[in-house]
């Protein structure tokens, strides 16, 4: 029988029924940050459990680490006392840990692909929603919370229950100025925040296929911002080439056995979907949010919403709520809005090809006076590919300040912070009230020439017209 | 591992409208700069029962009749956002038994399950009844029977539907599912091998 992708994992990693019909599931690789695993270490303590298969599970740390400070002790002793107890509870337990002294660390969903630890036909959890993004390789990823990371770690397993698949197919070539990240902007335009719950989502289509893993993880980290939990591409030779030679990746002979096995674990023709939508390539355009939610988002070109055009009274609600918090007039373009800051980095927007995208539009441009600008390369050896590229003295050149990697202001939980009603252009995935760091800070979530080009402007603008791309 | 079987939910209820309301809401980020869940209670929804200031305003959990609520009635897709399990044990260790929504976000909802704290979908309706007799009544204990599926209060009843999976680990008493998944584990070593992967 023809199946897809997320069946054949999910079979092929069912360890049995529970007894209240959930799946216990083995999950082939667990990885680890600082914020949502230390109280799990404490259950395992409380409980008298050990860690299963410790080199099953690798740690880094991300959320908390300050971008412009690199020397411990931190100047925030709750960050350090984090830091504290993940590499204690590591070094304890057995677990491989990619600390910064090992020129490794970065946001956990990058350090996974760059290692090679992320591969396909596999399962991945990891106490962060946006686990989605290594679905890129072909993998089911799950985000998880604290007491589902001490089940992992104890057991190597979880108890879930089975998703239905939707097949999101996008076909056809992105116009000139057009990123992964509006693919993505658009789609949950779309669905809505809550349009994915339930579902795994396939990610095909020429589209796709023409994508490179980089673009791939873009689209797959905000599944869950449409509200679903997973979100994957089959694996395909784009997969195969970005994972040969990594440090974990499979060597010698046993790369090409992984390679078949791989291969096999790709959707068959005809498998079932519960649900498919296909979009076409041509029309998204550079899409930027108005509201509080990833949801509410619109092209550049577009106006703000009014009250008055809802459809339901639901949405009428939403609109109210979220023009009086961004602070913007209903009815009126979007494209015109001054920012304060400009962020660049992510889990969703913090790679290699994102840096070289914006460096080759900026260079020789300079951030509009009155705007902060920071650039946060997602990991260190982003960070260093950047430097012998010379990706970070253009940034700086232009005014923006090249940071040490981490998750940043996209939650803003170390030292990077909105301050008061700041407007931020964002390459980031959340614009929910008080996101990044200040209770009335304000978030406009776009792709990263997209903040490129708002922060030279110093207002929300068409990178394509500052830029000067040209459609054909 | 014992559990205790969740059959119901009896206590004072508490509305806070509103749809989307997300995991951010729920518990800021800057609040989980802890190593454990202890004291995460008050810094539930902390940025919408303060000012920028930090002055405290008006917000339904701290009227005071509604004190000692333990039951808390949303919209729709209720905890949606992060996978942080900090928003399930701040609602928890704010005193909150049970949460009574349109509907919920995925691994809010499993996280909460797993924490032995009901969520319950009632359809809009239905949760403006509830909610209308809490106000009015902010004395009065309201029950969520998980056997019957249905909300009492006063002297009105109304549906409501939960996964049948955590319905059945909750009034079953194996909400918390480590001590099934431990005694899989001679079955999770052989899948293990079956799948090629590395012993070490």
């Amino acid at each position: 029988m023809a199946k897809s992708l997320f069946q054949k994992v999910w079979d092929a990693h069912t360890v049995r029924k529970l007894a209240n019909g959930q799946t216990q599931l083995l999950i082939g690789t667990h990885l680890i940050h600082e914020v949502t695993s230390p109280q799990a270490f404490g259950m395992l303590r409380d409980l008298g459990l050990k860690v299963a298969m410790p080199h099953r599970t690798f740690a880094t740390v991300d959320h908390i680490v300050p971008t412009d400070q690199f020397v411990e002790p931190y100047r925030d002793p709750l960050a350090q006392a984090m830091m504290d107890e993940l590499r204690k509870n590591c070094a304890e337990f057995g677990i491989t840990f990619f600390d910064r002294s090992t020129g490794k660390q970065g946001i956990v969903h990058i350090v996974g692909p760059e290692q090679g630890i992320t591969q396909p036909g596999t399962t991945i959890a990891c106490g962060d929603s946006h686990t989605s993004t290594h679905g890129a390789f072909g993998a089911i990823a799950f985000g998880i919370g604290t007491s589902q990371v001490r089940d992992v770690l104890a057991t190597q397993t979880m108890a879930l229950g089975a998703l239905k698949v939707r097949r999101i197919e996008v076909n056809g070539k992105l116009r000139p100025g057009v990123y992964a990240k509006d693919v993505i902007l658009h789609i949950i335009r779309l669905t809505g925040v809550n349009g994915g719950t339930g579902y795994a989502y396939e990610y095909a289509g020429t589209t796709f296929d023409a994508f490179t893993m980089e673009e791939r993880m873009t689209v797959c980290n905000m599944s869950i911002e449409g509200g679903a939990r997973v979100g994957y591409v089959n694996p395909d030779e784009t997969t195969f080439a970005y994972l040969k030679g990594r440090p974990y990746s499979p060597k010698g002979a046993e790369w090409d056995a992984a390679v078949e096995r791989w291969k096999s674990f790709a959707s068959d023709p005809g498998a079932h979907y519960d649900d498919v939508m296909v979009i076409n390539a041509a029309d998204i355009a550079p899409t930027v949010t108005w509201g509080i939610n990833p949801g509410q988002g619109i092209s550049i070109n577009e106006n703000v919403p009014s009250p008055e055009t809802a459809k339901s009274a639901d949405e009428k609600a939403g609109i109210v709520e979220a023009l009086e918090y961004m602070k913007l007039p209903a009815g009126q373009p979007i494209k015109g809005t001054k920012i304060n800051v400009a962020f660049l980095g992510s889990c969703t927007n913090g790679r290699l090809s994102d840096f070289r995208e914006v460096a080759k539009y900026i260079k020789g441009k300079k951030v509009a006076p009155g705007v902060k600008a920071i650039a946060v390369p997602g990991s260190q050896i982003v960070a260093l590919q950047c430097e012998k590229e010379g990706l970070d003295k253009v940034l700086s050149e232009a005014g923006f300040e090249w940071r040490a990697a981490g998750c940043s202001m996209c939650l803003a939980m170390n030292p990077d912070k909105l301050i008061g009603d700041q407007l931020c252009a964002s390459s980031s995935n959340r614009n929910f009230k008080g996101r990044q760091g200040s209770i009335t800070g304000r978030t406009i979530l776009m792709s990263p020439v997209m903040v490129a080009a708002a922060a030279v402007t110093g207002q929300v603008s068409d990178a394509r017209e500052v830029f000067s791309v040209s459609d054909n | 591992m014992a559990l205790e079987k969740i059959t119901s939910v009896t206590g004072r209820g508490v509305f806070v409208p509103g749809n989307d309301i997300d995991t951010d809401r729920i518990i800021p980020a800057r609040f989980m700069k802890c190593v454990t869940f202890d004291g995460l209670g008050e810094f539930v929804f902390f940025d919408v029962r303060h000012d920028p200031q930090g002055n405290k305003i008006d917000h339904p959990i701290d009227r005071p009749e509604h004190k000692g609520a333990t039951i808390l009635l949303s919209g729709a897709n209720f905890g949606c956002g992060s996978s942080r399990e900090h928003a399930p044990q701040a609602i928890s260790k704010a005193g909150f038994k049970a949460i009574i929504a349109e509907n919920f976000a995925e691994i809010f909802f499993g996280n909460s399950t797993t924490l032995g704290m009901p969520c319950v979908s009632a359809s809009r309706e239905d949760i403006a009844k509830i909610a209308a007799f809490v106000e009015a009544n902010p004395d009065k204990e309201i029950t969520i029977d998980l056997e019957k599926l249905e909300v009492r209060f006063g002297d009105q009843s109304v549906k409501i539907a939960q996964r049948e999976t955590a319905r059945d680990a909750l009034v079953n008493g194996r909400w918390d599912p480590i001590g099934e998944l431990l005694e899989g584990l001679p079955a999770v070593k052989t899948k293990v091998q079956e799948l090629h992967y590395s012993a070490t």
